[in-house]
């Protein structure tokens, strides 16, 4: 039941105000002089060079897009870990496990067609 | 009634939320926006009792489909927006307005052509909501749908391949 949930709604309350309250007390009470030298991005000691937006391979993209389809592909397997012994009980268990392995097996199709394209390597 | 305050409080989090993310003129401002605006709906599908939804709006769009966000950003190297115009008294008035008369003719519609959404029994959907409810349909009844997910993921992952392992003509 949702009643079940308040005790975690006030322990996220409790902890991002605690974080906030933190930043924002150590912002107002603390001293600050900024200068020019004292804003200046960290690059190891050296003064920084050019902009950091830089534009980004598509490569990062295609290891993000895999990423996401696995994802989803556990996110399915959640609710049938979660129900597997309701599944033995029930009598269903090898059956349910057939129909989950042919979706493992039809996404490590994906996984393999990706290794041997080199969709995960970087050149 | 917890509720009904925990459910105005998201809700006003989110729609606050979804102002920001087309307000704020960095991109990268807008896509933070955006996660606080999926938290929060994380939160009212909590409130609804349907918790694995909302397990899943967390990892999977929070996570996940915000990466990709970050990651178009990057690739299109966006910079800053030019600002937006000033904002008036007359201009929230009008928003406010507009937002009031929208809401009010959407409702009339709906009533008019029945399509109202029911209201559901907490208990019931506490019922329908969990994951082993969920397993139970989505692995017995709907078998086959789920295989089919599995061909559409495969499709993705092909597709994204194919596109960005293209050779340059």
């Amino acid at each position: 039941m949702f009643e079940d949930y308040i005790p975690f709604f006030i322990q996220l309350a409790i902890a991002s105000g605690l974080s906030l309250t933190l930043l924002k007390g150590g912002e107002l009470l603390g001293p600050s002089r900024p200068n020019r030298i004292k804003i200046m991005p960290y690059e190891s000691g050296m003064d920084p060079v050019g902009s950091a937006r830089q534009r980004y391979s598509i490569k990062f993209y295609l290891v993000a897009m895999i990423f996401i389809v696995f994802d989803v592909e556990i996110v399915f397997l959640y609710p049938w870990a979660i129900s597997f012994q309701d599944f033995l009980a029930a009598g269903v268990g090898l059956e349910v496990l057939g129909i989950v392995i042919v979706f493992i097996v039809i996404l490590a199709i994906g996984l393999i067609y990706d290794i041997k394209k080199g969709g995960l390597e970087f050149d | 009634m917890a509720g009904q305050i925990l459910f105005f409080a998201l809700a006003v989090t989110a729609i606050a939320a979804g102002v920001g993310v087309v307000w704020s003129r960095s991109p990268i401002n807008s896509a933070l926006w955006l996660i606080l605006n999926l938290f929060c709906i994380a939160g009212l599908y909590l409130t609804l009792n349907a918790q694995f939804i909302a397990v899943i709006q967390i990892l999977v769009y929070a996570g996940a489909i915000m990466v990709l966000f970050l990651f178009v950003i990057m690739l299109l190297n966006l910079s800053e927006m030019p600002s937006v115009t000033r904002f008036t008294i007359a201009r929230l008035f009008g928003f406010f307005l507009v937002m009031g008369v929208l809401a009010l003719l959407t409702y009339a519609v709906a009533a008019g052509l029945d399509v109202l959404p029911e209201r559901i029994v907490p208990a019931a959907a506490a019922v329908s909501g969990s994951p082993s409810t969920l397993a139970r349909s989505l692995f017995t009844e709907y078998a086959l749908p789920f295989e089919i997910i599995g061909i559409l993921l495969l499709a993705a992952t092909v597709g994204a391949v194919i596109i960005a392992k293209r050779k340059p003509v």
